[in-house]
């Protein structure tokens, strides 16, 4: 099972198994790992999943569609980098993708 | 038959014809009957047609996940005030008022963006000092012993001084900021209404706007700008050089967005949990959980009832076509009561897992932009409410706002414990 490292914003490093298919979103959902809000439960509609993708995997993660790209312009400290975890479906190439939480979701 | 006997409407709304049930009636919310008609609809139209009514036929959403799929299909679904905005009744031709709410792609992101800042969870950490001092000292003045109205000695004035803060306006006439707001969104069928005609309400925005142009000049003239919304309007590359109807409508926006919702949450709270002791027994004993509780309360009350699109392309959701030009609601009110969506919805149950996932806020690029400043708002309330461990009784179920669109109280007697 792929493994995905959620980097809290004080730096805490929380690595779980993700299977494949599920989004980077429920993976931290599933596993506990705070700092993920999710209000929408994944419809790309409310903006609290944000995470900032490892400038390492940014290539291989890939951008955000139209609609990610609209919710992510009203994000607060909204980065390059920037990615709704909802919109992000783990695969066997994710294997070991590093994501980094924002201070906070709005 | 005694003609005075009062309605069973949980009879009613299952016995009528399906095609006359009105859900924007505004005396099913005056009269707290609106939720069995939306347990109707939820099982047997979950998109339903009324062909007739006095604001015209429209389609009514009532499904948690209906809900969501409309408010993320913005391309075919429209909020602009072009085709008759977010309330159900038309404000077309003169009556406009163009507010981002009620903008599409692109100017409405362009607005938005603007106004977003001054919520930001840094922006408001500041705010939070000058809003607790406020809400104590709103406590603290208030009568012991003695029957009066949470509405307006708590609710309103809250919200009034919030208000006020948030633009830098004069302190001492914040009230005129709840009139303008109250003025904004009274219904003209209303028996209570405080305005009598459409031309009434644009005198009192002419009010509104002459206050607001002084406030600009104001900014515009000033040496160095402050940290409060109309400085922001003032110097936003979007916002400096909008026409005077459009700085109208934003103001608005912002005073109608920040007020009757987060008014009538502070109003909803004390009720729930007067109606619930088993929830305030938990709180008391527990304040952590007021993380969990604001969002349940919020979800609970619901304050804006639904949010209006136009359907700008036919489209089907949940199995029917809605056509071109066709005007539909999102019913918040109903999706926040959908067992599919929500466990028990119907109960007030203050530490539940995921309190968030409630539609009250809305979803997609409309997204309450107060959302974390209306959630501030409260905690502070209940952490010094708990602080001082005030006994809130309630004297009498509370009188309820005669509209469909703002969920609400008009007034509410309690009586707080020596
Ligand atoms: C409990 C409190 C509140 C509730 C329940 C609430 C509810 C809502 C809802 C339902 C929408 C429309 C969402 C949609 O169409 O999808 C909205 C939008 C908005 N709200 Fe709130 N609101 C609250 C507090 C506030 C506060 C305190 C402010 C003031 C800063 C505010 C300002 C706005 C603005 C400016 C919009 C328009 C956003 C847009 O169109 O992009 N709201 N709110
Ligand atoms: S969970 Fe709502 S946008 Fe990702």
């Amino acid at each position: 099972m792929p493994k995905i490292h959620y980097v809290a914003h004080d730096g805490t490093d929380r690595a779980v198994d993700v299977p494949e298919g599920e989004t980077v979103m429920r993976g931290a959902i599933l596993n506990s790992v705070p700092g993920i809000d999710a209000d929408c439960g994944g419809e790309c509609a409310c903006a609290t999943c944000h995470v900032y993708v490892d400038a390492a995997w940014k290539d291989k993660v890939g951008a955000p569609n139209e609609q990610e790209t609209s919710m992510l312009s009203f994000v607060d400290s909204v980065q390059d980098t920037s990615r709704l975890s909802c919109q992000i479906t783990v695969t066997g190439a994710l294997d070991g993708l590093v994501v980094h939480l924002p201070e906070s979701q709005h | 038959m005694n003609e005075h006997a009062p309605i069973d409407h949980a009879k009613l709304a299952e016995s009528m014809p399906l095609e006359d049930i009105n859900v924007s009636d505004p005396k099913l919310y005056q009269q707290d009957v609106w939720m069995h008609y939306f347990d109707r609809l939820r099982r047997e139209a979950p998109v339903h047609y009324c062909k007739d009514s006095p604001i015209g036929p429209f389609w009514s959403i009532s499904k948690y996940k209906d809900i969501v799929s409309v408010e993320v299909n913005h391309k075919a679904f429209s909020s602009s005030s072009t085709f008759g905005g977010i309330t159900l009744r038309d404000r077309t031709g003169d009556l406009e008022l163009p507010m981002f709410i009620a903008m599409d792609q692109p100017k409405h992101d362009e607005q938005r963006k603007i106004v977003q800042p001054i919520v930001s969870p840094a922006n408001l950490a500041k705010f939070e000092g000058l809003i607790r001092s406020r809400i104590q000292n709103t406590l603290d003045s208030l009568p012991r012993g003695e029957a009066f109205d949470w509405v307006d000695k708590v609710s309103i004035e809250l919200t009034g001084q919030m208000l006020a803060t948030l633009f830098d306006f004069p302190f001492e006439q914040r009230r005129k900021l709840t009139y303008w707001s109250d003025v904004a969104t009274t219904d003209l069928n209303n028996p209570d209404r405080l305005i009598n005609s459409e031309e009434e309400r644009e005198q009192v925005f002419g009010e509104c706007l002459g206050a607001f142009m002084q406030l600009w000049n104001q900014r515009v003239n000033a040496k160095e700008l402050g940290g409060d919304l109309i400085s922001m309007l003032v110097s936003g590359e979007a916002t400096r050089n909008m026409n005077p109807r459009e700085y109208l409508g934003n103001v608005i926006l912002l005073i109608v967005g920040g007020n009757d919702t987060t008014r009538n949450s502070m109003t909803g709270s004390v009720w729930f949990f007067n109606q619930n002791p088993d929830q305030y027994a938990k709180l008391r004993a527990n304040p952590a959980l007021l993380e969990s509780a604001v969002p349940e309360i919020i979800r609970y009350q619901t304050p804006l009832a639904y949010m209006r699109r136009t359907a700008l392309a036919d489209t089907e959701v949940g199995g029917k076509m809605i056509k071109k030009g066709d005007k539909l609601a999102m019913w918040y009110i109903s999706g926040n009561r959908d067992g599919d969506a929500i466990e028990n919805p119907d109960q007030f149950i203050i530490d539940r897992e995921r309190p968030r996932q409630h539609l009250s806020f809305g979803f997609g690029i409309h997204r309450c932009v107060g959302n974390r400043l209306g959630e501030l708002q409260l905690k502070i309330l209940w952490e010094e409410i708990l602080k001082r461990d005030m006994k809130i009784e309630v004297l009498a179920p509370p009188k309820r706002v005669y509209s469909s669109f703002v969920h609400g109280y008009q007034e509410m007697m309690v009586k707080i414990a020596p």
